[in-house]
């Protein structure tokens, strides 16, 4: 298992939904540490870019490939998903979320730190509050520790800053930052800028097919 | 991967207990449906006896029915869903433990309170060892073919009536053994009738231990795609 050398590529990509093209022709290569900013008007096909490579939504031509990762693993079981829905459960706490999500997530043998999950995104005054009672902001930042709780090489990011304050948005950049450089990688989907100033990142603007 | 999938039953039935959405609803369903039925019938002692049996499956299975429609669409709303595909256990075995977590929630509980509910109905004592085990041997198939209609009904809005019609012809192997079984105990054990209904009930069972699963898999991962 290494990830000195990961690589996700796509190629001559394309994506339908219902019976329409909504991109097609897309090729990119991402390599470790670098962050590729998916940007374009609204139904051009950024959520669909992302749960392509999530493996929630199928490939209608092209291919995607993650070189170097764990041989044992696919795509979608190196990567982390953030998107629209915060797959939150009110009845839950905070802390027992970040468990559920670290066991599901995590590899076998790993030991979650929830509380450097809960610390990184500002979280840990409210650990034993049910998620019933979170602002829309803090529902957001909870979706994101569970990131930082199982680390998966790949995150894929789906207007990341939805909801989030200012220094919310602070505190994911770092989290972006020190993600990348521990050698992992990013496709983010956004209309702000995410502070990634100083990171490698590539950009690419989807237009609409008509 | 055990540990992931151990995790999500612990979270189902943690879920279950704070919501009160899913075992006490579906027991508190199985006793008013019970109790209803001396007064819809009146209070003829033996027919009460008679049919006992018969009421107290066709409570069970309509007790499962209610609570199966929310079983994915909560995850699928949210969001979880998406994430339960991704994590190293196959869908196959989150709609397993899903399955698990139904039969815990609802099967049992109900399983647990036929005796009493039995007594409500005159039914005799002697047949209550044989109505348990034949309802602790069908009542996780009722869990395990019903998450395929809670699977292929999982992206339409009310549609818990639709899977109730999709599983229903499931459910009615389940439903004439585990009657037989009563029945035969109630007649003192002909000719090892109750053993018969008992062994295909368990065989229904196991089928649908395997069976329902892959069904329900195949069915989220359409409408998920």
């Amino acid at each position: 298992m290494t990830t000195s050398e990961l690589r996700l590529s796509a190629s001559k990509l394309a994506c339908a939904r219902g019976g329409r093209l909504v991109f097609e022709d897309l090729s990119f290569d991402l390599g470790a540490g670098e962050a590729l900013v998916l940007t374009g008007p609204n139904g051009s096909g950024k959520s669909s870019l992302l749960r392509q490579i999530a493996g929630l939504l199928d490939i209608a031509a092209g291919a995607l490939t993650l070189e170097g990762g764990d041989s044992d693993l696919t795509l979608a079981e190196q990567t982390h998903y953030l998107g629209h829905l915060d797959a939150l459960k009110p009845a839950m706490t905070v802390t027992e979320t970040l468990d559920f999500w670290a066991a599901w997530f995590g590899a076998p043998d790993a030991s979650p730190d929830i509380p450097a999950a809960l610390d990184g995104m500002g979280l840990a005054p409210l650990a034993d509050l049910p998620v019933a009672y979170l602002s829309a902001g803090q529902k957001r930042r909870l979706a994101l520790a569970r990131l930082l709780a199982a680390p998966r090489p790949v995150w894929l990011l789906d207007e990341p800053t939805v909801a989030l304050d200012a220094a919310s948005i602070a505190q994911l950049g770092l989290a972006m930052r020190s993600h990348l450089a521990a050698g992992g990688l990013i496709v983010a989907a956004t209309h702000l800028d995410l502070g990634l100033a100083d990171a490698r990142t590539l950009r690419l603007v989807l237009e609409l097919v008509t | 991967m055990m540990r992931a999938f151990f995790a999500l039953i612990a979270r189902d039935l943690r879920l279950a207990a704070r919501i009160g959405g899913g075992g006490g609803m579906a027991v508190f369903f199985f006793l008013t449906v019970v109790a209803v039925v001396p007064l819809g019938i009146g209070p003829d002692l033996n027919l009460l006896a008679r049919i006992a049996p018969g009421m107290l499956w066709v409570a069970l299975l309509l007790s499962s029915l209610l609570t199966l429609d929310r079983l994915f669409q909560a995850d699928y709303e949210d969001g979880s869903l998406d994430l339960l595909a991704m994590g190293r256990v196959p869908l196959e075995l989150v709609v397993a433990a899903k399955a698990v977590g139904h039969f815990l929630t609802t099967g049992l509980p109900l399983v647990v309170a036929a005796p009493l509910l039995g007594l409500m109905l005159n039914l005799d004592v002697a047949a209550f060892p044989a109505l348990m085990l034949a309802m602790l041997a069908g009542a996780p198939a009722l869990s395990f073919l019903g998450v395929i209609g809670a699977g292929l009904t999982v992206g339409i809005r009310r549609g818990g009536l639709l899977a109730s019609l999709l599983v229903l012809p499931f459910y009615i192997p389940v439903l004439i053994f585990g009657v037989s079984a009563a029945r035969a105990a109630l007649a003192g054990f002909p000719q090892g009738v109750a053993a018969q209904s008992l062994a295909l009930l368990a065989a229904v069972t196991l089928a649908s231990l395997v069976l329902g699963p892959v069904a329900a898999a195949a069915a989220l991962r359409a409408t998920l795609r």
